[in-house]
């Protein structure tokens, strides 16, 4: 039984955690791609029209393994989380059902259109249905998101006799005030990823004098929208997510924050340090006291409950992980601002084209969005244990009854196996693409 | 409203089989009758902007079947969990054999995602056919034992065999004489049905060996349908009931016939479109008939303690039923019409179009 739930959760997260690695880039990549297009209808430069082709081909790629990877996601509900499926289904079915209605159908059918209809559409017709790929592609993430706002903070549901949640309340799934700070900070946090990847990529050229008219294009176009959406997923949206959190998961924030003790005075903001279980504290800690009450609460002197102030058995089952997870993302986050700033200086100055060491770390910068979007959802899911679905059902209870752990752990390694084989190939077909540079795309 | 969610679901999953069901039909025909390279790539190129829009349908349903019956959903996904797993990576082979097959020009590479994704359009043909098989031969609901339920009422497991490959042994397993039956006969018509899918957007010039093919094929066909409808009622035992209490759905099996007529005259069709349909409606009128016949059930039990999963006590709450109504249909009249703009975009033969792949 222990076995069993423990090979189920190590499949879904491992399943999920890659798939997610290629939606980030697909959903920021697609608004890119029709800025691209758009700037090629408003300046008629046939450079950007070739821009707009060559990201194409690399999110066809992305969408691909995209939907592959998807596709099991949705399995699993029922087949290893089969309990919590058929008691939840009446409603988080809702908002999945209506992902795949609303928006698959939407992004796989201008999809094809958007690939190969150039020719047949003229440009005009093709932007739209870049334009329609966008939307599909953002009305994805945001009934995922809605879906996953409702396991955190569940609200508009009634739970029948035989234990059954029904819905009670349709649009309570949408104004769940978990839903639009979550959905905000996670595009924002999308279009990090790939206007990083795009900027990498023009750094890339710049640094190995190939297709250096592209490079300076896509240097300037990621490192721009790279810098706005940096700042918009810290502030306004981060913050609101972190008031989400403290208001409706207080133990959550304790230890996502490593505040043991609950300081009458006002609490200190964590730089760094280990979390210690065994002592119940941080090693090795640098803070700077009362930040994090101001953050929170607007008052130097608020009260933040520490992990002292709840009962051992509602901590969150990973409290390092989930300590460490935030504390990346919140770290990366920062440090992104940071060299982002330097860099939009020297853009600004005209002298960033030929200053190789920041072309260098501008090149290097691509994986950590990746990082930081991972450890942010290591923070949002190991903060919601031992909970599937907040204060309601333990994950304990959601697994898959009849489904014996050999059996899950043999899907696992063939999972494990097949994806590690898949990522190989995107990589070496991505990196084959970007090699033979946007000019020659045409071909 | 129960009712109108099992419609939904079975018009939904037939559409999948028909949409998608030509993609696999031209799998399978493009691992044994596809020779040459211009051959294969016509193939591909035939359903290239086509097949992953038409992959959604499966992806749609299953979420309508999460929400209006979850019960079902939990069960049938967590008791045919490998054959699923397995369904999955399938999806996953056939889906990357059509992306990268064209991304290095090699002919060891362009061969091997060749077979990949025949191979696995094959298979998938037959896990679906084997899967219809499973649904109206019923499970062991409760995993009952000497007259015990080992899990819940609604909840069992199947392995993928068992030593006896009976549809009547106690011990159940995914492939039995009867589901593989039920398989064979799905693989055989999807790849009729691909074959008319050439017929209608090609100049192949295999043409001709695809028609003579299809009709050798409806020989085939329905010799094996003949064979399990004498075996059907061993297996199902009450299969008219719905259709001798409303005498209008003798419409659907009569489609079927229907269109398995049409497959004998495919040779002589002076339309193109004419085999297309005729598979179509076969494949319609078979589909409807089979769930017309288990109904009201979803998931039958085949044993005498635990009731089978029916559309009524399956579902979810009423207001969730209702409410969902509401954006089904605004989704369906967009789906609808981003079909039309689709089909008619990329209308006529594929080989003249050039979409610059
Ligand atoms: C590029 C990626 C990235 C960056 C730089 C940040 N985040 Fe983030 N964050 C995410 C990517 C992300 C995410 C992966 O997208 C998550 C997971 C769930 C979600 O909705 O967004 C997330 C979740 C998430 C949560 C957890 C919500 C929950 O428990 O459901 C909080 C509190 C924050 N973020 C706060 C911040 C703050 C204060 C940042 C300041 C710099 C920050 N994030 C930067
Ligand atoms: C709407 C989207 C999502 C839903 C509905 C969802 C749901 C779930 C469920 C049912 C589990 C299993 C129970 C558990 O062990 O916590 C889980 C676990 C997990 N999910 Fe999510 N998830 C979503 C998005 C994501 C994303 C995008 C990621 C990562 C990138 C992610 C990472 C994880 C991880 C790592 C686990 C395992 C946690 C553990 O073992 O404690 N999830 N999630
Ligand atoms: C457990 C959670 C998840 C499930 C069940 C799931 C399901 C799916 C499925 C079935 C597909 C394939 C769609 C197609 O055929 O077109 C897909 C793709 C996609 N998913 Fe997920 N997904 C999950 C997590 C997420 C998260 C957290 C996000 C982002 C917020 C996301 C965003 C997308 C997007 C944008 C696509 C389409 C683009 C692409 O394929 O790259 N998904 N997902």
């Amino acid at each position: 039984m222990e076995d069993m739930l423990l090979y189920d959760r190590i499949q879904f997260g491992f399943t999920v955690t890659y798939h997610y690695l290629f939606p980030q880039l697909t959903m920021g990549l697609s608004l890119l791609i029709v800025y691209f297009k758009w700037r090629f209808l408003r300046t008629k430069q046939d450079s950007y029209n070739h821009a707009a082709k060559f990201w194409m081909k690399i999110f066809a790629l992305n969408f691909a393994m995209g939907v592959v990877t998807g596709i099991p996601m949705e399995f699993q509900f029922g087949t290893n989380w089969s309990k919590f499926s058929e008691m939840t289904g009446g409603i988080i079915g809702q908002t999945l059902a209506m992902e795949g209605m609303f928006s698959f159908f939407l992004e796989s059918s201008f999809l094809g259109l958007f690939l190969f209809g150039e020719k047949l559409l003229g440009h005009k017709l093709h932007f739209l249905t870049g334009f329609l790929v966008f939307l599909g592609s953002w009305a994805s993430g945001f009934l995922i998101i809605a879906t996953h706002s409702w396991m955190q903070h569940p609200v508009g549901y009634e739970i029948l006799e035989n234990g059954d949640y029904v819905l009670k309340n349709f649009s309570a799934l949408f104004s769940n005030p978990w839903v639009w700070p979550s959905f905000l900070h996670n595009q924002f946090a999308s279009l990090v990823t790939s206007s990083f990847v795009v900027m990498s990529i023009g750094a890339f050229y710049l640094l190995s004098k190939k297709h250096q008219e592209f490079g300076k294009m896509f240097l300037k176009t990621g490192l721009v929208f790279g810098a706005v959406s940096s700042i918009l997923v810290a502030f306004p949206t981060g913050d609101w997510t972190a008031k989400n959190v403290v208001k409706h998961q207080p133990v959550t924030f304790a230890a996502m924050e490593g505040i043991f003790h609950t300081e009458e005075k006002g609490s200190e903001i964590i730089l760094i340090g280990q979390p210690n279980m065994k002592e119940k504290k941080l090693d090795n800690k640098i803070a700077v006291p009362n930040v994090l009450s101001f953050l929170t609460y607007q008052n130097w002197n608020a009260q933040i409950k520490g992990l002292d102030n709840f009962e051992e058995k509602d901590y969150p089952t990973n409290i390092p992980g989930l300590y460490y997870g935030y504390h990346i993302m919140v770290g990366l986050g920062t440090i992104f601002i940071g060299i982002l700033t330097v860099a939009l200086f020297f853009l600004w100055r005209k002298k960033i084209f030929n200053q190789r060491w920041i072309l260098w770390i501008l090149f290097l910068l691509a994986p950590f969005p990746y990082i930081a979007n991972t450890a942010g959802w290591y923070t949002a899911e190991l903060g919601r244990q031992p909970w599937l679905v907040y204060n309601l059902l333990r994950t304990s209870e959601g697994a898959s009854p009849t489904v014996s752990a050999g059996n899950t752990l043999f899907t696992l390694l063939g999972f494990i196996g097949l994806y590690l084989l898949l990522g190989l190939l995107f990589v070496i077909l991505v990196g084959k693409t970007v090699n033979k540079g946007p000019e020659q795309q045409n071909a | 409203m129960e009712l109108f969610w099992y419609i939904i679901l079975g018009l939904m999953l037939t559409i999948y089989v028909v949409l998608d069901g030509y993609d696999f039909g031209v799998g399978i025909l493009h691992l044994f009758l596809a020779k040459e390279e211009k051959d294969k790539r016509l193939f591909v190129k035939s359903i290239g902007p086509f097949w992953d829009a038409n992959e959604v349908w499966l992806i749609a349903a299953g979420g309508i079947l999460f929400f209006a019956f979850p019960k079902v959903y939990a069960s049938a996904f967590s008791g045919f969990y490998l054959p699923l797993i397995i369904v999955l990576w399938l999806l996953i082979f056939r889906a990357v054999g059509l992306e990268l097959r064209g991304q290095v020009h090699n002919a060891l590479w362009e061969g091997f995602w060749d077979r990949m994704f025949g191979i696995s359009s094959l298979l998938l043909a037959l896990f679906f056919g084997t899967a219809l098989g499973n649904v109206i031969r019923g499970v062991n609901l409760g995993g009952v034992e000497n007259g015990v339920s080992a899990y819940d009422p609604h909840n069992f497991f199947l392995p993928l065999w068992n030593p006896e490959f009976s549809p009547k042994s106690v011990n159940l397993g995914v492939i039995d004489w009867f589901t593989v039956l039920i398989g064979v006969i799905a693989v055989i018509t999807l790849a009729i049905h691909g074959g008319n899918w050439i017929i209608l957007k090609t100049n192949s010039t295999l043409i001709p060996r695809i028609k003579k093919l299809i009709f050798r094929l409806t020989i085939l066909l329905s010799v094996l349908i003949i064979t399990s409808f004498t075996v059907w009622t061993l297996v199902n035992p009450d299969p008219f009931r719905t259709f001798i209490d409303h005498p209008v759905l003798w419409i659907f099996p009569v489609i079927a016939l229907l269109g398995l007529f049409g497959l004998f005259r495919v040779q002589h069709f002076l339309k193109e479109y004419s085999g297309f349909i005729s598979s179509t409606l076969f494949l319609l009128g078979a589909l409807a008939s089979s769930f017309i016949s288990i109904f009201p059930k979803l998931l039958p039990s085949t044993n005498d303690i635990n009731p089978s999963l029916t559309i009524y006590n399956a579902s979810t709450g009423k207001y969730g039923l209702q409410v969902g109504i509401y954006w089904w249909i605004i989704a369906a009249i967009l789906v609808i019409i981003y079909l039309f703009v689709q089909y008619k975009i990329f209308r006529g033969k594929m080989d003249d179009i050039d979409y610059g792949h």
